[in-house]
């Protein structure tokens, strides 16, 4: 076995803790491992470019920013703000827990895609989430930080622990594929169904801290 | 057939317009490489077919040095917090409206596009439906908000200024997994795991099989390249041939520790570092540690959920 194709790996994890550009550090990597592995450098290239070209589904994304831009010149992250604002009882944790219950709910029946972090969190729920804190009191610069990371936080989890919920996500047919591979098959949703317990897991640890989180704001604004 | 090449002819313009826009941008002190970086980036979408691998990979040495040595800068630009404010009391919650375009024609086309083979390429409903959202969110949104195209691509350009070279990360972090997987590097992990599982003890190999998948996970930034690996180390020989484990609850929790890991991990760009780029914070990991109090204790969950439910 040839360990040295590891060091790649060694290179994310070491120039993570140095804190280098991290594109600079995953090409390194992918020159170590490659080159540990044999591989001449026009191959490492190559094989890298063309990766790169299967891959650029992964940056279409970001042509929803003129769109957002453009709402947020008009005025919606304020105006979001408002409309939590004037609502009695909308405290951070009430509002983010209802946004982890619809982000489960519409991944498990497959919308994985209608919301996300450019499309939602930056324009509307982080705002919400800052306006909900500060109608819970005076917010620190250190607080605000943590209630948008909060945002982003509860719709990754929200997402990944209800999308296996679905039958025809990517991660269930990898599944499925792998099993069949070793001559196990099994059918989509035995496996989904499995994804159910977690999910409720999932709500009631995250819910309980977006609690306590609330308690701790509450808290403040009593002193 | 609408389908990924017309995607990428529509996010390489959106790109495009980045670049230009950067060129002419006097605020930022490093035009040239904001121009240079997304202008490769358009170049990628618009012709990344025609450039040949090698092409491909000298493109991406050439944005890994724009943005590695040198670094991208920041325009200043945009509105101030009075302006959108006097502009979210004439707005109203038509704002609302226009923010559910996206998210609409998102939830439409996924339900849809699928009766339409003819029209729309199945696979790429998803992708295809939020290409056809934008177009609809930014027609309706300069009729009522009454701007222009290039308002609107300045401010898309300015909200990319603010995530920078993290925009790609993601990308970068699935083309090393093709060079990982081409170098052999879930071979050796896998080996590696197999030969460190305690003999004997079924709670044991349980823990093993769940925080393997957690940790390789966290290595790879993705679970969907760890499963393999560890499932087929730990999960298929052990728990399902060795103790004869159920083999779906086995792969199905498994699965979901290994998203507990995508939770712990700065290599799942597009989830941890994206956002925080996003939403502008001053920690780059500040939403991994957001994430990392809810990831272990369920983890623990998923390791005791498998131990139960798969070994009746």
């Amino acid at each position: 076995m040839n360990l040295w194709v590891l060091s790649g790996l060694v290179v994310m994890v070491g120039g993570f803790v140095l804190r280098l550009n991290p594109l600079v550090v995953v090409l390194s990597a992918a020159l170590a491992s490659g080159l540990a592995a044999g591989l001449q450098l026009v191959e490492i290239v190559s094989a890298f470019g063309k990766a790169f070209n299967d891959t650029r589904y992964v940056s279409v994304v970001w042509i929803v920013l003129p769109v957002i831009g453009l709402l947020e010149r008009g005025g919606l992250q304020e105006r979001a703000k408002m409309l939590i604002s004037g609502l009695k009882g909308a405290t951070l944790g009430r509002l983010l827990t209802g946004y982890l219950l619809l982000r489960q709910s519409t991944a498990a029946l497959g919308l994985t895609s209608i919301a996300g972090h450019a499309q939602t969190v930056r324009p509307l729920v982080a705002p919400m989430a800052e306006a909900a804190a500060e109608a819970q009191g005076e917010l620190a610069e250190t607080d605000r930080e943590q209630v948008k990371a909060m945002a982003a936080a509860t719709d990754n989890i929200g997402l990944f622990f209800g999308e296996d919920i679905f039958i025809a996500i990517g991660s269930i047919l990898l599944m499925k594929g792998f099993m069949e591979q070793q001559g196990i098959m099994l059918a989509p949703f035995d496996l989904s169904v499995w994804a159910i317990p977690t999910a409720i897991f999932a709500l009631i640890i995250h819910g309980f801290r977006l609690w306590r989180l609330d308690r701790r704001l509450g808290r403040r604004t009593a002193r | 057939m609408i389908g990924l090449a017309q995607v990428y002819l529509l996010a390489g313009l959106v790109f495009a317009a980045f670049a230009t826009l950067s060129l002419g941008d006097a605020s930022n002190p490093k035009r040239l490489a904001n121009a240079g970086f997304w202008g490769l980036l358009a170049l990628s979408m618009l012709a990344g077919d025609r450039l040949g691998d090698f092409g491909n990979g000298l493109l991406v040495l050439a944005l890994v040095a724009i943005a590695g040595f040198g670094g991208l800068g920041r325009g200043h630009g945009g509105t101030s917090a009075e302006e959108r404010a006097a502009a979210a009391q004439r707005n109203g919650n038509r704002l609302f409206l226009l923010a559910l375009v996206i998210p609409a024609v998102a939830l439409a086309g996924t339900l849809l596009f699928k009766h339409l083979p003819a029209l729309v390429d199945g696979k790429q409903a998803t992708l295809v439906s939020l290409a056809l959202g934008v177009l609809i969110a930014l027609a309706l949104g300069m009729a009522v908000l009454r701007t222009t195209p290039v308002v609107a691509m300045q401010e898309g350009r300015r909200l990319v200024d603010a995530v920078g070279w993290a925009g790609i990360l993601p990308q970068m972090l699935a083309s090393l997994g093709a060079v990982f997987a081409l170098a052999g590097v879930g071979n050796v992990v896998g080996g590696l795991m197999a030969g460190v599982i305690p003999q004997g003890s079924l709670l044991a190999a349980v823990i093993a099989y769940g925080l393997g998948m957690a940790l390789f996970t966290m290595a790879m930034g993705n679970a969907f390249a760890a499963f393999p690996v560890i499932a087929a180390a730990i999960g298929l020989p052990v728990l399902i041939h060795q103790y004869h484990g159920d083999p779906a609850i086995v792969a199905a929790i498994g699965m979901l520790a290994g998203f507990c890991g995508t939770l712990m991990t700065p290599m799942a760009a597009n989830f941890n570092i994206v956002p925080a780029a996003l939403l502008e914070l001053s920690d780059r990991n500040a939403v991994v540690k957001a994430q990392v109090p809810t990831a272990l204790p369920l983890l623990a969950v998923n390791i005791l959920l498998i131990y139960w439910l798969a070994f009746p």
